[in-house]
């Protein structure tokens, strides 16, 4: 049974390299140009580069694919609507399980997949990874309605980290409590065993890329009562600030009486 | 107390007063009305799984069930259930549901072990069963003929089951799985109190300061109750405290003040060290007054094994175990004392180094001097039980220590209120009955039980664990009602009920779960029958059991909805209406009996197990099951014939069992009436039949009994129960009211029993006493006892304890395995929230399979390191019993120390129990599944 599903995986591995290299043969990135507008969903194997340098980089050699021993990882066909040739995941389907030895990276030989973004003190660390951030509808989250759930919580590798629990009372019933799942995006890696454990019909807690699901506060403000907040100061300058009423020169605007005196 | 009933009236304005009787009236009946307009029925039901037993209305749509939801009048849950409840819609709908019967057969359509199944008639399969029935009875006698019985089997069902099993068959070979859930808890209640069943009620967590699981993941087991925990302690979160007791950290701790990781079988020195804390270092907090008035203290033999096979029995006699597990077995008949045990059995006459010689298990006890039990208490003090439970290598001890004080603390302290939770871990223990019994002794001392707020509360497992194995007694030594097979004043009273000929009942019933098994391998039982649970994959020492089935001459027949592990052991297997295809009922863990209707036809041709022990008791006439049976198996005497009292009862040699148990005059008396509210609108497919004209046992389609079966077997099982303190309502009012905590006196349920403020029974009790006592534990049980000391007794003459109950003084003892060199790692297994037991039903939920899809091997990391293992890569874990693959987890929701690795047993393909030893406590005979020794190492 192994020994066919090896041979399948090898057969569609090669399939999916074969149409990688045609494209390639055609010599012309802009053959992409569909596939990189639905590219902005993809969810990438652990290490890779942002989106367009990852693209960039990114030969279609497979090499990540074949070292997964999960079959997490798929390179993508015509049809897909992903960048074809390159390795992406569909965590409902086959979520990333967080090898510590985090098989796919070191195998890929142009840093596509790069080992600093998924070490930390020259060690390969798998919760460095940032594939993606999973992020809970919380209208159809049931753990939201009071339902005792929390299959995600407790499908987490980093349970009580990445996703804890919140409890609330529930004052409809008068003696529950809801526990609710709460993700903490600064540690969420994106794996996804989160959303394929998710129990609704369609799942409720879903992994995007960080990009697509993160908004971003600027670094002009930093949480008083967060001392590690401050690290976001590292990259923080000052910026000329322009609005509508701003735009103008200083002078020219003081000499602008137009409207001042009307009646 | 002032403030308790303050608390109470509180509280009970909307819980139990909500429930009693008339007040709650179910918002269903008027939903029934509206169904034909909306194209759907909501009806009351209640959950499949655990023992928290959750209200919930099932959604019906052309003839199937198409959703469910939580019954917002249901005062356990208020609308809400865990994700298993949440899928009770689609447990029956599984793609390989069994349709139809299905025989091991060869090429000419005979019977034949080796043979592959193929599917038969019903007429046949009650052939099958007939023939070889009979084939056993004539081998083994009534003890050749097994049942695995079931704490999920319906009240009525179970009833049935025990019927035929006692009255017809005079077998005590019947025996529910809840044995292996609840044994202990059951033996601790009966030796405590004298009669069977948790005093408290879930209304104990809103009213309590401290919630202490010991032994029991409740986040996980039992979500819902588990979330009233929370909601408490949100409540105040400063004053209410929660600790977790466990061998490995698990999702409980997650809401806990204090996690206490403890060493496998030292919460019986935990329990001892509070005691000791108690007696020794702050006497002012015990209750003298109500100690006086109402508690004995009691000791009994300590060198009682540990519930293993027994030297000269046959299959150890002719070599069926191995040097490897004879390694074990041994300890059985005599164990060498250790350094750990050592000063715990010192007041008891042993040191280190002694040989202790091991009687077979007894209920044995005798009563001792409040001295002699502090005498017994005295080797706990901190230092020895701390060195002796710190679970944790990595713990600090000074830290550890800090916190065992801290939890005997919040029991000491004055005014805050304690419930003691505890399932598995108390009571899948090879001293389960002991460690059970030693909870209740701190709640007494200190005057901390059967309060509102306070007690020592046994949670359930199963859905009906209590409601059915328990009360209705489906164990091989209970009649319904705390009655006892082998008092001959109880055997009168059922056969009188059943108006069977007084001496049907044999009274030697000694024939539990493991005895069975056993008896199977031995060659004594020769026919076993599987209702409603799965022996061959939640059995420890797997293996003999099935290769017994299997390489044996017998006959195994399961009845099921779904192809798990014991159908496909078996030689016939009988496709069975599952749980909402039937009239039925289920009793919870607080006592609370809830009913439900057939709220859709079976699949197939399935058929409900009441209907298969019905059709199997038209096949059996009084003369083959009624003459004397020579002496066999734990029967060392004839069972005299009753045939001649048969007769002079007005039956004949040829009357059918079914004549006499099942459709008597009585039960007809029990009408069908579409008229009747109850009724009306709901299939009944025992009593009429139904569209699928199903072709019965005797060839002919099934048009049923022609009476109201189910509410017949209902009231006359209730009718044992009333006025003995399991008082039942009437089988309508259920199905009025969103279930009743027993006894139901006076139309009102009962919160608290043996409190004379709350339970009708103690007001009683005291009243006749003349006394003022604020309880009465007036079980009757074990109710006389000679006097002695820790060392045995000194005085036979028994006295009397009308309404007491009893302290024990029970030591630390090791359990019979242990890690060691060669296997040097702990196991213990256990649940997962998303799955029930074996996983037939909820592997075969798409959703629940994905969120879990298989059984995970949990570790700590540096284990994972030691053994040469990784995360997320297979491994071996070995015992001297067998191996299974698994995966490890060391980051996953179970968090293991360092020497100890959990497996959950729900997944087939991970078959644990092939792993595990099935020593058991030697009184209650439940299974310890929480520790044996095992090896790890790379698949």
């Amino acid at each position: 049974m192994k020994e066919l599903e090896n041979s399948r995986r090898t057969f569609l591995l090669n399939s999916a390299r074969a149409v990688g290299l045609a494209a390639l043969g055609g010599l012309v990135w802009s053959a992409y140009v569909d596939e990189i507008v639905a590219s902005s969903l993809t969810l990438r194997p652990p290490g890779a580069l942002a989106e367009e340098d990852f693209l960039k980089t990114c030969i279609k050699c497979g090499m990540c694919v074949e070292a997964c021993p999960f079959d997490t990882l798929t390179l993508a066909k015509p049809g897909d609507n992903r960048p074809l040739g390159t390795p992406y995941f569909v965590p409902r389907e086959v979520p990333c399980y967080m090898c510590p030895q985090i098989p796919c990276v070191p195998v890929c030989p142009t840093n596509a997949l790069s080992e600093a973004l998924v070490s930390s003190n020259g060690k390969l660390d798998i919760a460095k990874a940032q594939m993606g951030v999973a992020v809970v509808d919380s209208q159809n989250c049931i753990a939201f309605w009071g339902i005792q759930c929390d299959a995600c919580y407790r499908a987490c590798p980093l349970l009580g980290h990445a996703i804890t629990i919140e409890y609330t009372k529930n004052e409809r019933t008068g003696k529950h409590a809801f526990m609710k799942p709460i993700v903490h995006a600064d540690i969420c890696t994106g794996c996804g065993l989160c959303e394929k454990a998710c129990v609704t019909e369609k799942a409720s807690i879903f992994v995007l890329p960080r990009e697509v699901a993160l908004g971003k506060a600027g670094d002009y403000y930093i949480k008083g009562w967060d001392k590690n907040d401050e690290k976001r100061l590292e990259n923080a300058t000052s910026e000329i600030t322009k609005t509508e009423i701003s735009k103008q020169k200083a002078i020219d605007s003081l000499n602008d009486m137009k409207g001042l005196l009307d009646d | 107390m002032s403030l308790s009933r303050r608390d109470f009236l509180k509280s009970s304005a909307a819980a139990s007063a909500a429930a009693a009787i008339g007040m709650n009236v179910p918002s269903n009946l008027s939903a029934a009305a509206q169904s034909a307009e909306s194209g759907w029925r909501w009806d009351k039901a209640a959950c499949r799984f655990c023992g928290t037993g959750c209200g919930i209305m099932m959604a019906t749509k052309d003839g199937k069930i198409v959703a469910v939801k939580g019954d917002p009048a249901a005062p356990v849950n208020r609308g809400l259930n865990c994700i298993k409840g949440y899928f009770n819609a689609k447990i029956m709908y599984g793609a390989d549901r069994l349709k139809q019967p299905l025989l091991r057969m060869n090429d000419k359509g005979e019977f034949d072990k080796k043979g592959d199944f193929k599917p038969v008639s019903w007429q046949r399969a009650f052939d099958e069963m007939e023939i070889h029935i009979k084939k056993a009875l004539k081998a083994s006698g009534p003890e050749g003929v097994g049942v695995f019985a079931s704490g999920q089997y319906t009240v009525m069902e179970g009833y049935a089951a025990q019927k035929m099993m006692k009255g017809g068959f005079r077998s005590n070979a019947f025996d529910p799985n809840a044995r292996h859930c609840m044994a202990s808890a059951v033996v601790g209640f009966y030796q405590t109190f004298g009669i069977d069943e948790p005093s408290g009620c879930y209304d104990d967590i809103e009213l309590t300061d401290t919630v202490v699981t010991w032994g029991s993941n409740m986040a996980e087991m039992h979500p819902i109750l588990w979330s009233r925990v929370t909601d408490r302690k949100l409540s105040n979160p400063e004053k209410v405290k929660v600790i977790n007791m466990s061998t490995y950290r698990h999702r409980t701790s997650d809401l806990a003040d204090i996690e206490i990781i403890f060493t496998p079988n030292t919460d019986l020195a935990l329990w001892n060290y509070i005691a000791h804390e108690i007696v020794f270092n702050h006497p002012e907090a015990i209750d003298w007054d109500f100690i006086k008035r109402h508690i004995i203290f009691t000791a009994g033999p300590v060198n009682i094994g540990y519930g293993m096979r027994r030297e000269g029995e046959k299959s150890l006699a002719s070599g069926k175990y191995d040097a490897k597990e004879m390694e074990i077995v041994q300890k059985e008949m005599k164990t060498i004392v250790s350094e750990r045990e050592a000063p715990a059995l010192a007041p008891y006459g042993y040191k280190a180094g002694d040989e202790m010689k091991h009687t077979a298990g007894t209920l044995n006890h005798w009563e001792i001097s409040f001295e002699e039990y502090k005498k017994s208490l005295e080797p706990y003090t901190l230092d020895y039980v701390a060195k002796i439970s710190k679970g944790n290598p990595d713990e600090d001890i000074e830290e550890f220590k800090e916190k065992l004080k801290t939890l005997a603390s919040y029991y000491i302290e004055k005014d805050r209120k304690v419930v003691s939770f505890w399932t598995m871990g108390m009571n899948q223990h090879t001293r389960g009955t002991w460690v059970n019994t030693l909870a209740y002794n701190v709640h007494f001392l200190l005057n901390k039980q059967a309060k509102p707020g306070s007690g020592a509360f046994s949670l359930t497992g199963q859905p009906s664990a209590c409601g059915t194995a328990r009360e209705v007694g489906t164990f091989t030594h209970r009649l319904p009602a705390d009655m006892m097979v082998a008092n001959p004043a109880h055997r009168k009273i059922v056969e009188n009920k059943w108006n069977i000929p007084e001496g049907t009942i044999n009274g030697v019933g000694k024939q539990h779960i493991m005895a069975i098994h056993r008896g199977i391998e031995d060659g004594l039982v020769k026919f076993a029958w599987v209702n409603v649970c799965n022996p061959y994959q939640d059995s420890a020492s797997a293996k003999h059991w099935i290769k017994a089935a299997r390489e044996m001459d017998n006959f195994i027949v399961t009845s099921d909805g779904y192809p798990g592990i014991s159908a496909k052991v078996s030689d016939l297997i009988l496709p069975s209406a599952m749980i909402y295809e039937k009239w039925g009922a289920y009793g919870n863990a607080e006592r609370r009996t809830q009913h439900w209707r057939q709220q859709v036809l079976p699949v197939g041709d399935a058929m409900s197990d009441i209907w298969q022990w019905v059709e199997l008791s038209k096949r059996f006439k009084v003369k083959d099951v009624w003459g004397e049976w020579a002496p066999s198996g734990p029967r060392k005497e004839a069972l005299p014939s009753v045939i001649e009292k048969a007769k002079a009862m007005g039956y004949t040699e040829d009357t059918t069992m079914y004549e006499i148990l099942f459709a008597n005059e009585t039960a007809r008396s029990y009408k069908l009436d579409q008229n009747d509210p109850i009724q009306k609108g709901y299939d009944n497919t025992e009593g009429y039949g139904d569209s699928r004209r199903v072709v019965g046992s005797d060839g002919k389609v099934f048009d049923g009994y022609g009476f109201f079966i189910q509410k017949y077997l209902f009231e006359e099982y209730a009718a044992f129960t009333r006025g003995h303190g399991h008082d039942l309502a009437p089988f309508d009012v259920y199905h009025k009211v969103r279930g009743l905590k027993w006894p139901v006196v006076d139309g009102k349920e009962t919160q608290w029993r043996f409190n004379a403020q709350y339970d009708p029974y103690a007001a009683k009790a005291v009243k006749e006493a003349g006394t003022d006592n604020s309880h009465a534990f007036y079980g009757t049980l074990a109710k006389a006892l000679p006097s002695g000391n820790l060392s045995g007794v000194t005085d036979k003459e028994k006295k009397p304890l009308k309404n007491k109950a009893k302290i024990f003084a029970r030591p630390y003892m090791d359990p019979p395995e242990m890690p060691d060199n060669e296997y040097p790692v702990w196991l213990s297994t256990g649940r997962v929230l998303e799955h029930w037991h074996s996983g037939t039903m909820t592997m075969r939920v798409p959703e629940l399979y994905r969120a879990v899809p298989e059984a995970l091997c949990y570790m700590h990391p540096k284990d994972a390191d030691t053994y040469g293992v990784k995360q997320g890569e297979l491994c071996w874990v070995e015992s001297r019993r067998g191996r299974v693959k698994a995966r490890v987890e060391t980051r996953g929701r179970n968090r293991p120390s360092r020497g100890l690795v959990f497996v959950p047993w729900f997944d087939e393909s991970v078959f644990i129990n092939k792993v595990c030893l099935d020593a058991t406590c030697p009184m209650s005979k439940q299974t310890d599944y929480k520790k044996c020794a095992v090896k790890i190492y790379k698949a």
